[in-house]
């Protein structure tokens, strides 16, 4: 029976009980308590089930590297699966559910895969369910995926808050045990400012529990001490519930907040992420407990011999009353020493070293414990939980010497660094051969931008196992991350300890029976006996084995794992540990949260919104939204009633009569300004823009060096050195950057300013054959006339109240001004053209609207007709190519020989036979297939659309030879597997001469 | 999560105010120019494992252009500079050279 | 470690085989693949023992006879980005040189368990690419147009249809709603670790000598063709020489005196921690440059967008990660419970119109696979296969377009163009 003792508890607080539920019991723990803590205390040692043979598992850990304990928490909008048990606080109305188990955690159907275990090694499925090959598809493979997975998946919307949060910081300490705050204490005095992290929501780490002193204090008198000195430092900022998550490129660092996971009241932000730039880190993250692998060591009630101690020190549980201790290291001699002194019995301390412990060997037996020097366990006995082991000699095969009862076994294979932060941006290791372990290498830390190391170990986490070196290590760190010199650290004593003896196999000699119950990954069932397959089969190196019988790869992502399975692959392999070395460390040293990731950039924040002056209104107007870039532009304006495409339609039939609005302020308007202006616009467009008069417009291409289309549009003349070019919504951005691109980088000696100014100024297109007459309704001081105000020219002054520059251009086809107007002024100006233009018939348009009545005129859109790979020519719009110019970006692509080639598909105009509309995207088969055998082409569709003013389907068409076969019928696709005859037409369908324009 | 000193502003740019633009001292081919010389000056690339020269935008800062010897093995930085010239100034050179002795670039050092 | 010649026959995988063995402690299973030392002279050399080298050499062995052939390693077999991946695969291409090379990698990949007697795991379960605007509906509507008179079955799907195949999607995204999907049935994911162990082990079987841990520090000519390589492991000589290394192709190509269209870039992906079943078909989400399947495992599987600078760290930085994962967030918004397990980069490489190269080289006999940029692991048997006929045969219908001169003569490839879609 586990159980909460009388007394003790470092951590909890007894005045404050607390009630949860584990599996819809109610159960009661304190203010303090993990839920491992808690569950122990009602004596739940059965917390899980295990991936692969859904073994029961109990808690192993006491910290972050657990890899049982993993509850789905809580429910609804609050829902999480997979959280540790070991490092979730409980609190009042706590809910817990285990995983990977079905009916229930004590009944489990899957545990049958305990009885096939021995035809389940690693890497069984890809040697079987190969044949038949139908039967992988519909049985095996549904049925494995089926089994997968741990945790329960959450349905609701999340219904918390998450932030980020920027920090910047000359020296970042990860890991708040003594070791972090004296790293912390040294760098803190030279002044520079200091970020301290501590993952749990207790300072001091181990070291309280282990016991010592430091300058003569307790532990703990001295951590608080230290602390409380920390927080007087304004230089110094520290943080608990926040675990370094990953070091990157050039010094940045991710920490991960909790901030109310611990707490019942959940108003705020759930979960911090920091982000945060650090000249040095120092990486004081202690180092974690390796299991020992002997057969039976995953049954619940075998933990790792340090939690033990926690259990009972931090939070007066005791795991079991009796509690044999199995060791290769001096270290878990302190468990017996703490269980001793809570009143609890050690029947046993099982040492698979011949010599036994240092110092503390005497201790223990002076405390009455019985050392069983040079001995193992030859097998854990119990199910669902501990009841025994059975004792052999670590040198032998496992010949039971015999037999001890118990209800907890606290096993010590050694200490690791936790490296993971040393080596996330590359920072190397060495194997240690003395203790065992591999440390961080300190000549090959990872570098940063200046090619110098920023990243520094400290205390346990650079291998200094022992309190007194590891405080003098860490004061070193300290001093080195400030970039400042000095000497001295904080007073311990190390007693003299026993060297730890490599033990990878318990006993050394185990046959395959017991290496197949031997566990490496509890998570996952990886066995000793796996590795060693992977290794016989020529998995050998430690990448391929990981892979091949999945060790490491469970959540604790090998925290407990890896160094043990490696070792077992070295002795495999007959190849020294470090020839076989260690997998890649990635982030995050324990998951984070996705939500946290997102930040606080969800819903209506996940991007910005661009927002014409006239937005509100389209809002609040029957407007249906297209995203187009960062805007959001009409699609169109919905009536009662309608369905979009009635709207679309009626909006281009009233265009076409009366007169309609369309909300251009969303395409690019950059000024290009200086006495080189006009050479440069040359280079920059395939046409001459530096003839183009002042007071007119001119419709210009832009290629990329490629020579593919990259955008269109409109360029005005202002003045004497002043030109506007319009682009299109998309392309504002991206054609400024490509333009200070060539000033800045190649024509750096022109002298040319531009300025991105689209969202200046409201564009409104008024199209339509009264748009002169709503334009006049205005008054004002411009003469909007034919004959003052021909085609393609421009005009400023006042229309009306407003400050407006006049384009008349047209992509409608119909009489058409554009007006500019300051975007202050937008807003007020749409709503004056709709008032006034009540009586013409006003309404707005949007750009499907658009994109059909340029359809139907033939004119080109950039992304219909274009798509990254045509070129002028393709589209016939050879007259913009200028003959005069030597040179323009795009033209000596242009000339190769696959864009000169006449079987370039040409655009052409295509309507049905019937009338109908061709779907989109069709293609035009040709004769015969390819040498691939697939369908030859001669063509394809570019934009197709139902014209309301035809009345008929319409589309453009990339055809080969397309201009040469005017008049010819030719198949195209239809939506069913079946085509549709279609006429080659000329593009423009309505208004060929330009009549309706030019009124 | 690269930081880049903008040699305009003089700021240490973080990443994401940055876009990268490959390859820095690439000679224009145009006109008049042979098919190999324009397939070289668009397509083909140095790409180095380790020193790279190359093209950077501060875009969420002061907007200009500027360039970079970056080390694409380490992301060591040796230097940055404006981009309005043709090859790396002598500081950066030598700080190349200091790690990388011999260290050339095509015809640019 | 050790180093034989055995000439033991490979043991066929099966049930019953495991089933035996499963009785004797599985002491019988043999290797799956040699390690020999490596031989004066091959015919043809591999260099890069990925998926793309191995099923080279597979083909070479299994469609043209050609079985004195070694592939060589830098570090482990398989370690590179087929290891790295997120698994999908489709071949539902606009382009088609692309469509061509995809959908017979598909087709390999349907029968390849039973092809190699090893289980990848191909998993068809099917996989949508989302429309997310108008643009994109347009897109996908003209692949699956392509698509028909190519051979390859997709279809486009309405929204409904989208949150009937997968319902843990939101279709009324605030931002982006989702406006339908081109569909493709066959298309899945696979094992990708055991894609290369089974290509490798059937190469062994055939005979050829997989070299590990051997770096090629220089590449022999004479005459202006190769005679062979230089390697951390001596002096092996060869006819004809496959470079197949993704991500470190312009490192070798300079060892081989010619320089290659190629960057190398960073790609990002990562997993979220297990959960049970929630998804069984793949979904890529190109307005939000994301991508997200369930492995077999029931680990998320999400993928990312690459860095825009020239990176050969395997590192990525990490803002990718978190548009991505935000992106999806808005998409999937049970994610957001969920948490971030592992993120990890890979290098690819980055052709002028990102489609790959398969092709001769300036040098005689060196023939170079490269290119793949972040859609490699769906191709691997159709570009072994396609390489192993160009370098068997000289040509190959497969190959022809991918060839690495296209870019002099403006002949892209551009499968950007439907609706930017990622590989």
């Amino acid at each position: 029976m586990s159980t909460r003792l009388s007394t003790g508890g470092r951590l909890i607080n007894r005045n404050k009980p607390v009630e949860f539920q584990f599996n819809g019991k109610r159960l009661k723990g304190y203010e303090g308590d993990t839920l491992a803590s808690a569950l122990f205390a009602n004596d739940q040692m059965m917390v899980g089930r295990s991936f692969k043979y859904h073994r029961p598992r109990g808690v192993v850990a006491s910290g972050a590297e657990e890899p049982n304990a993993l509850m789905n928490l809580n429910s609804g909008g609050r829902f999480e699966p997979n959280q540790r048990a070991t490092t979730q606080e409980v609190y009042d109305g706590l809910t817990s559910t285990s995983q990977n188990h079905w009916p229930s955690l004590e009944f489990d159907i899957g545990a049958i895969n305990q009885l096939f275990a021995r035809w389940l090694p690693a890497g069984f499925y890809y040697k079987m369910f190969i044949h038949p090959r139908a039967f992988w598809k519909h049985v095996y493979e549904p049925f494995i995926r089926q089994s997968a997975g741990l945790g329960q998946v959450p349905k609701e919307q999340d219904a918390d808050v998450y932030e980020h949060f920027y920090f910047f910081c000359d020296v970042m300490v990860v890991g708040g045990g003594v070791a972090g705050l004296t790293a912390a204490m040294e760098a803190a005095k030279s002044g520079k400012k200091v970020l301290v992290v501590e993952q749990t929501a207790a300072w001091g780490g181990r070291a309280v529990v282990d016991g010592g002193l430091i300058d003569g204090e307790s532990t703990e008198a001295w951590i608080n001490q230290t602390l409380a000195k920390l927080a007087d430092m304004p230089n110094v900022t520290l943080r608990d519930r926040t675990m370094a998550s990953g070091v990157y490129d050039h010094g940045y660092v991710l920490a991960y907040e909790r901030l109310t996971d611990h707490l019942a009241d959940k108003s705020g932000a759930r979960h911090r992420l920091w982000r945060i730039r650090a000249g040095q880190i120092v990486t004081a993250t202690g180092a974690i407990e390796r299991p020992l692998s002997f057969a039976g060591n995953d049954i619940p009630g075998v933990l790792l011999a340090a939690a033990v101690r926690d259990y009972v020190v931090n939070w007066g549980v005791s795991v079991g009353d009796r509690t044999v201790v199995v060791t290769n290291n001096d270290d878990a001699y302190r468990t017996a020493l703490a269980l001793k002194k809570a009143g609890l019995s050690v029947p046993a301390i099982v040492d698979a070293r011949e010599g036994g412990a240092g110092a503390i060997g005497a201790e223990a037996e002076a405390a009455g414990i019985r050392v069983l020097k040079g001995k193992g366990i030859a097998k854990v006995k119990g199910g669902k939980r501990v009841t025994g082991v059975a004792i052999c000699s670590q040198a032998g095969e496992g010949a039971v010497l015999e037999e001890i009862a118990c209800e907890c076994v606290a096993m010590s294979g050694g200490w690791s660094p936790v490296v993971h932060l040393w080596s996330h941006c590359g920072g190397k290791l060495v194997w240690d051969d003395a203790k065992v372990m591999f440390r961080p290498d300190v000549d090959k830390g990872p570098t940063g931008a200046d090619g110098k190391p920023f990243v520094i170990a400290a205390g346990s986490a650079n291998g200094y196992l022992g309190m007194a070196e590891g405080l003098a290590d860490a004061a070193a760190a300290g001093r080195a991350a400030a970039g400042v010199k000095g000497e001295g650290a904080p007073s311990a004593t190390d007693a003299a300890e026993k060297a730890v003896a490599p033990v990878w196999l318990m006993p050394q000699g185990a046959g395959p029976k017991k290496r197949m119950k031997a566990w490496l990954d509890y998570q996952n069932d990886v066995k000793v006996s796996d590795v060693m397959l992977a290794a016989q089969e020529g998995y050998e190196s430690v990448e391929h084995t990981k892979r091949y019988t999945t060790l490491g790869m469970a959540t604790d992502q090998g925290k407990l794992s890896n160094i043990n399975g490696l070792a077992i692959l070295s002795k495999s392999l007959d190849a020294p540990i470090p020839a076989v070395g260690t997998t890649t460390f990635r982030p995050p040293y324990t998951p984070i949260s996705m939500g946290s990731i997102g930040g606080s950039a969800r819903g209506d924040l996940f991007q910005p919104l661009r927002r014409t002056p006239m937005h509100d209104w389209h809002d609040g107007n029957g407007v249906d939204w297209e995203p187009v870039g960062h805007w959001r532009r009409g699609y169109a304006f919905v009536r009662n009633g309608e369905k979009v495409h009635d709207a679309v339609n009626r909006e281009i039939l009233n265009v076409r009569e009366n007169v309609g609005l369309l909300d251009a302020s969303t395409l690019g308007k950059i000024i290009v300004k200086g006495p080189d202006a006009g050479k440069f616009l040359d280079m920059l467009y395939t046409n001459m823009m530096s003839t183009l008069p002042i007071g007119k417009c001119r419709y210009g291409l832009m290629c990329n060096e490629n020579g593919f289309l990259s955008d269109d549009g409109v360029v005005v003349r202002l003045n004497e050195d002043t030109w506007l070019c319009h682009t299109t919504t998309g392309g504002a951005d991206r054609i400024h950057g490509w333009m200070e691109d060539w000033l800045q980088c190649e024509w750096w000696d022109w002298k040319v300013y531009t300025a991105n100014i689209t969202e200046q100024l409201a564009q409104v297109a008024v199209a339509g054959p009264k748009a002169r007459k709503l334009l006049e309704s205005f008054g004002g001081d411009m003469d909007l006339s034919k004959e003052a105000f021909p085609f393609m020219e421009w005009r400023e002054g006042k229309l009306g109240e407003f400050d407006a520059r006049i384009y008349r251009i047209s992509f409608s086809g119909e009489l058409s001004y554009e007006v500019a107007v300051p975007a202050s002024q937008g807003a007020a100006f749409w709503n004056a053209l709709l008032e006034k233009g009540q009586e013409f018939g006003v309404m707005p348009y949007g750009t499907e609207a658009m994109h059909i009545m340029r359809a139907e005129k033939g004119f080109i859109m950039i992304g219909d007709e274009t798509d990254g790979t045509i070129i002028p020519q393709d589209l016939n719009l050879q007259w913009a190519l200028s003959k005069k110019k030597e040179d323009y970006l795009g033209k000596r692509a242009q000339e190769r020989s696959h864009m000169a080639d006449p079987k370039r598909w040409k655009l052409v105009g295509v309507e049905t036979v019937d009338g109908s509309v061709i779907p989109d995207g069709s293609h035009a088969p040709a004769p015969g297939t390819n040498a691939n055998g697939q369908r030859n082409t001669q063509g394809r569709i570019t934009s197709t659309y139902y014209s309301p003013t035809l009345k008929k389907g319409i589309a453009m068409a990339l055809v080969a030879n397309g201009p040469d076969r005017m008049g010819e019928t030719i198949e195209f696709q239809d939506e069913n597997g079946g085509l549709i005859k279609a006429k080659i037409v000329d593009p423009c369908f309505y208004d060929k001469d330009g009549e309706k324009q030019n009124v | 999560m690269l930081i880049l000193h903008c040699p305009y502003c003089g700021i240490d740019a973080e990443e994401t105010e940055l876009a990268a633009g490959g390859e820095a001292h690439l000679k224009r081919a145009t006109v008049g120019d042979s098919d190999a010389a324009f397939e070289e000056y668009l397509f083909m690339r140095e790409n180095k494992k380790g020193v790279h020269l190359e093209r950077w935008r501060h875009a969420y800062g002061c907007g200009k252009w500027f360039l970079a010897a970056r080390d694409t093995a380490t992301l060591e930085v040796y230097g940055t500079y404006p981009a309005q010239t043709q090859e790396p100034p002598q500081e950066v050179k030598d700080a190349i050279r200091a790690k990388h002795p011999g260290w050339a670039w095509k015809e640019n050092a | 470690m050790t180093n034989t010649r055995d000439s033991v026959p490979m043991k066929r995988y099966s049930v019953f085989a495991v089933a035996r063995e499963g009785l004797r402690y599985h002491t019988g299973w043999g290797r799956a693949w040699r390690s020999p030392a490596p031989k004066k002279k091959y015919d043809v050399i591999i260099v890069g023992a990925g998926g793309h080298g191995l099923a080279t050499a597979y083909y070479l062995g299994k469609n043209y006879g050609i079985t004195n052939v070694a592939i060589i390693e830098k570090g482990w077999l398989g370690g590179g980005n087929t290891g790295r991946n997120t698994t999908i695969i489709r071949s539902n291409y606009l382009q088609d040189p692309s469509a061509a090379i995809y959908d017979k990698a598909l087709s390999l990949y349907e029968s390849l368990s039973q092809d190699l007697n090893y289980n990848i795991m191909f998993s068809p379960r099917g996989l949508i690419m989302l429309a997310q605007t108008h643009h994109e509906v347009r897109g996908y509507l003209r692949t699956v147009r392509a698509n028909e008179l190519q051979g390859v079955a997709t279809k486009w799907i309405n929204a409904e249809q989208v949150k009937e195949l997968c319902p843990i999607i939101n279709i009324d995204g605030p931002r982006y709603p989702v406006m339908g999907g081109l569909y493709q049935e066959r298309g899945g994911t696979a094992r990708h670790d055991a894609v290369a162990w089974g290509y490798a082990r059937a190469c062994s079987d055939m005979g050829m000598d997989i070299i590990q841990k051997c770096e090629v520090t220089d590449v022999r000519r004479e005459n202006g063709k190769v005679v062979g390589v230089s390697t951390t492991k001596g002096d092996i000589d060869c006819d004809k020489l496959g470079m197949v290394v993704a991500g470190h192709t312009s490192v070798l190509a300079e060892k081989a005196g010619f320089r290659l269209p190629i960057e190398s870039v960073a790609l990002q992906a990562l997993v979220s921690e297990p959960i049970k079943p929630c998804m069984d078909v793949v979904v890529m989400a190109n307005t939000v440059h994301g991508y997200l399947s369930q492995s077999d495992k029931g680990e998320m599987v999400i993928g990312g967008g690459t860095d825009s600078f020239n990176n050969y760290t395997q590192r990525g930085s990490f803002h990718h990660a978190e548009e991505t994962v935000r992106a999806l967030v808005e998409t999937f918004p049970m994610i957001s419970r969920l948490k971030m397990l592992r993120q990890w980069g890979g290098i690819v490489d980055m052709t002028g119109d990102r489609s790959p190269i398969i092709s001769k080289t300036p040098v005689d006999g060196i023939f170079v696979n490269c290119g793949w940029g972040t859609g490699g692991f769906k191709a691997i048997p159709g570009s072994g296969w396609a390489m192993a006929e160009l370098m068997a045969k000289g040509h190959s219908p497969l190959a022809e377009e991918f060839d690495m001169y296209r870019f002099r003569e403006g002949k892209f490839i551009d499968e950007s163009v439907a609706a930017g879609v990622a590989h």
